[in-house]
């Protein structure tokens, strides 16, 4: 009986000091993060859907056997490890055996299998078959191994092996993939279960309890739909969503008020895209390197930033993000010198002989068109300033701004233009093949700018051969020399990706690929919770 | 009367016969193809994979057979898979079955448009007779002012500054969306009211410019009616101001208001898409705009038979209303 007084004491004590000083910031279970979203998904088996969208909301629902880490090396993630063969030829996969689907099925290596299956399968309408028809042989070694054996050595293979191909084979082998409920309704094994899809309003997703790596802080994570982006700011302005990407103008003016100060964190980091000026290098005029060269040193692309991304962004030197490990900074610049634009364009034969402000050669004009898409304002500016610069230097540039599909299927696919300003989204993996290479030229091939160079041919069939982080990071580094050098494209910015997000949210680290890869860890604080589970 | 209708249903169906022609063949010549999303620009994306994709919808066959197969279906009320990533069937998209019936895109649509005609008839009906009384009176003038400034102000431009009057600073109004996010743990009334509550601000854009221009027509057609005969009759007989304005002169001014308020119907649906896009209202007016961003062709088809069938039957219910109001027609 002596003792409980000081017991009690002691707990008050605990309690006093808890509630004072550490549960202030102490990672707590609970609430709720309502996320504003302009799109709405149209699938949530991820190998079926190509937007953005539905992959945010799959990418919470399923995981996949290895993963990116933040500074963009591949970790593992439903895999404990992989072997890959001296020759780069097969990889196997070692699986986790704690595991387990939602419904309480145990994840095993059938599951890839079927997914691999399903997904090289000619009836499935995939935009990803791509990268596993290079696949010779797989095969399920026990139930836990998974061996995938290559034709060729390919780099990008084992960054393939995410979630667009980990689904729950239990619930989909007697159907065909189309017609799938999972693909309204998922049955994943991540940090998230799916709970409800009111079509055109919101999607909920629950914590799952049974996640491998420990249920998540969060109770819910609300993804609502707001298709006009000026109403979901208002959304955010009245409390309603906590967090969204904001346009530039958003991030420098209408944000500075004491109430977002005082309510909500603003982040910036470079997005995975970048704006460039692409020359249509079948055009003789273009086709002379010293051409390209001065209208790189005709723009300024401090001045863009500046003026088009109100300064949040980055200059772009090559196809890669500035601080991930491909990038290379050390590449020859074109800085803005008009004078030097001149000359190199006087070497080329370009004089304004006729005194009319507009250079000419043989008798005529330097004049031409870029084009652009509808609907992208920001490029739009940016092709105005490139117009006003050029002018400067005695080239007359007329804009043309064309409705996307127009765009593509008119002027770009069959090469019908002279220089387009547009943006790449860029891949995790650093390969290029695709948009460089000098056999990806025909029509509707992304190497629409018909780019030919023996040597980024050889680097980039090399680079996509070797696993060698470090090997690989040399190959990259001199293409991105040759490209600077060489200027097939001028490669503009990097915008900069700019969520806001409710400052209750803790444990929020922005790192080169962003801010929602520890999603599951993020917390509020017991006492600033908001929103109670739902029924 | 019945033969008359029954002439009236033969004759709609060439005519959403040609509106199918006219749309398909318009849809499927703008440039871009549904396999576009998946395919353009996506470093990932095979020849052979593309084609695969489109041998998947169809669309490698000549036009007119598509057209025809397409026909075929829709006879017999199919009106098919979407051609987006989802293939959800066009008909669960417009009309989905396992959701309450007021959650149901059409039904959203259908809501908000008779909401707003009635409000655009409470409001502009009043508003054109007494203007219509007393002419050059300072309220005609006020609301021939409120005319032009209705006329010329852009729907979504007023709703933001709605919004942020009544949302923000005011915070009486839920921004967008048609249920709250806590909606499902409410009571029915609570429900019900929680529903209101969101219909209020979509429902006064969609009928501010209407109301403008019908309290327009309203003011001109009653001041044709009291300059008639028998007004002048009415009044020399001795009736009563009221009985004389709103027994003889208001019926008559009705008439063709009917004739109006059936036309206005293709424009209500397609101002549905401008306010369903700012509001986040899930209805039709958003499932048309991102099918033929998409060119999601069975689900713009889809949508365009039944807002042509839509509207061809609010003119023949105006006509009907029109011969039911005025005997001169029904016995022609």
């Amino acid at each position: 009986m002596k003792h409980v007084p000081l017991l009690f004491a002691l707990h008050i004590f605990i309690l006093l000091f808890h509630s004072g000083s550490i549960a202030a910031d102490e990672p707590a279970y609970g609430d709720a993060l309502i996320v504003g979203s302009i799109g709405e998904p149209s699938n949530l088996i991820p190998m079926l859907a190509s937007d953005r969208p539905s992959h945010d909301v799959s990418g919470l629902v399923y995981q996949g056997l290895v993963k990116y880490d933040t500074d963009l090396s591949l970790i593992g993630d439903l895999a404990r490890s992989w072997d890959i063969t001296d020759d780069g030829l097969s990889i196997t996969f070692h699986l986790r055996e704690d595991v387990q689907w939602e419904d309480g099925t145990p994840f095993t290596a059938e599951d890839v299998l079927y997914g691999f299956n399903t997904i090289c399968d000619p009836a499935t309408p995939t935009a990803y078959a791509g990268d596993y028809l290079q696949v010779k042989k797989a095969e399920v070694l026990d139930s836990h191994t998974f061996k995938v054996t290559y034709d060729k050595p390919f780099a990008p293979a084992l960054g393939s092996w995410g979630n667009i191909v980990v689904l729950p084979r239990h619930l989909l082998e007697e159907k065909k993939i189309t017609e799938s409920s999972l693909s309204r309704k998922p049955i994943g094994l991540g940090p998230f279960t799916f709970r409800t899809w009111a079509p055109g309003e919101k999607i909920v997703l629950d914590a799952n309890p049974t996640y491998y790596d420990g249920r998540p802080y969060l109770n819910q994570y609300i993804i609502r739909f707001i298709p006009d982006q000026g109403t979901m700011f208002l959304e955010l302005q009245s409390g309603a969503i906590d967090y969204m990407p904001l346009t530039p103008m958003q991030y420098t003016r209408q944000t500075q008020t004491d109430y977002f100060k005082n309510n909500y964190n603003k982040y910036k980091y470079p997005s995975f895209t970048y704006t460039y000026l692409g020359f249509n290098l079948k055009h003789p005029w273009f086709q002379d390197k010293r051409v390209r060269q001065a209208i790189a040193h005709a723009v300024n692309k401090q001045e863009l930033i500046d003026g088009v991304l109100l300064g949040l962004g980055r200059e772009a030197t090559g196809p890669f993000v500035p601080g991930t490990w491909p990038y290379n900074p050390d590449v020859q610049k074109h800085p803005f010198n008009p004078d030097r634009a001149r000359s190199l364009l006087a070497e080329a034969g370009w004089t304004d002989t006729d005194g009319d402000g507009v250079l000419d050669r043989d008798g005529r004009p330097f004049e031409f068109t870029i084009h652009t898409n509808m609907g992208n304002p920001l490029r739009l500016k940016t092709a105005t300033i490139i117009q006003w610069r050029l002018e400067k230097i005695g080239i007359k540039i007329d804009i043309r701004v064309l409705e996307w599909a127009t765009f593509l299927n008119e002027f770009l696919d069959k090469r019908r233009f002279h220089a387009v300003i547009m943006g790449w989204g860029i891949g995790l993996d650093p390969d290029q093949y695709d948009i460089w290479h000098s056999s990806k030229t025909a029509e509707r091939e992304l190497n629409f700018i018909t780019y030919k160079n023996q040597e980024v041919d050889e680097l980039l069939e090399k680079g996509r051969r070797i696993f060698d982080i470090k090997k690989r990071k040399k190959i990259y580094n001199r293409f991105q020399e040759i490209l600077a050098e060489e200027v097939p494209y001028i490669f503009l910015y990097v915008p900069y990706a700019l969520p806001i997000i409710h400052n209750r949210f803790k444990n929020i680290q922005p790192t080169p690929i962003g801010i929602s890869y520890n999603l599951e860890k993020w917390y509020v604080p017991a006492d600033r919770q908001k929103h109670r589970l739902l029924p | 009367m019945i033969l008359y209708m029954l002439k009236r249903l033969l004759t709609m169906i060439p005519v959403v016969l040609g509106v199918t022609v006219l749309s398909f063949c318009i849809i499927h010549l703008a440039p871009g193809k549904p396999t576009d999303k998946l395919s353009e620009l996506n470093p990932k994306m095979t020849p052979e994979a593309r084609q695969r994709l489109e041998q998947y919808y169809g669309l490698d066959k000549p036009l007119h057979v598509q057209y025809l197969s397409w026909l075929k279906r829709i006879v017999r009320f199919d009106f098919g898979n979407s051609f987006s990533t989802d293939s959800r069937p066009v008909i669960v998209k417009i009309w989905d079955r396992g959701v309450p019936i007021l959650d149901r895109r059409l039904m959203v649509t259908l809501i908000i448009n008779v909401l707003s005609m009635l409000l655009i008839l409470s409001c502009a009906i009043p508003i054109g007779v007494y203007s219509a009384v007393k002419p050059y009176s300072f309220f005609d003038r006020i609301t021939t002012v409120f005319v032009f400034v209705g006329f010329a102000t852009p729907a979504f431009w007023l709703a933001l500054l709605l919004i942020i009057l009544f949302s923000i600073n005011l915070g009486w109004l839920p921004i967008s969306g048609i249920k709250s996010i806590g909606y499902d743990g409410l009571g029915f009334t609570a429900q019900m009211f929680d529903r209101a509550h969101h219909l209020i601000l979509p429902v006064f854009i969609s009928a501010f410019g209407g109301i403008a221009g019908m309290s327009r027509y309203m003011r001109s057609s009653m001041l044709e009616a009291i300059r008639n005969d028998y007004v002048t009759t009415a009044r020399a007989k001795g009736l009563a101001e009221k009985t004389v304005i709103f027994k003889h002169a208001l019926r008559n001014a009705l008439l063709p208001l009917i004739t109006i308020l059936g036309l206005s119907i293709p424009g209500l649906i397609s101002g549905s898409i401008i306010f369903e896009q700012i509001f986040g209202i899930p209805g039709m007016g958003q499932l048309s705009f991102q099918a033929i961003m998409g060119r999601d062709y069975p689900v713009v088809m889809g949508l365009l038979v039944i807002s042509s069938i839509l509207t061809l039957a609010g003119n023949l219910v105006a006509d009907m209303c029109y011969a039911l109001a005025d005997p001169r027609i029904r016995t022609k």
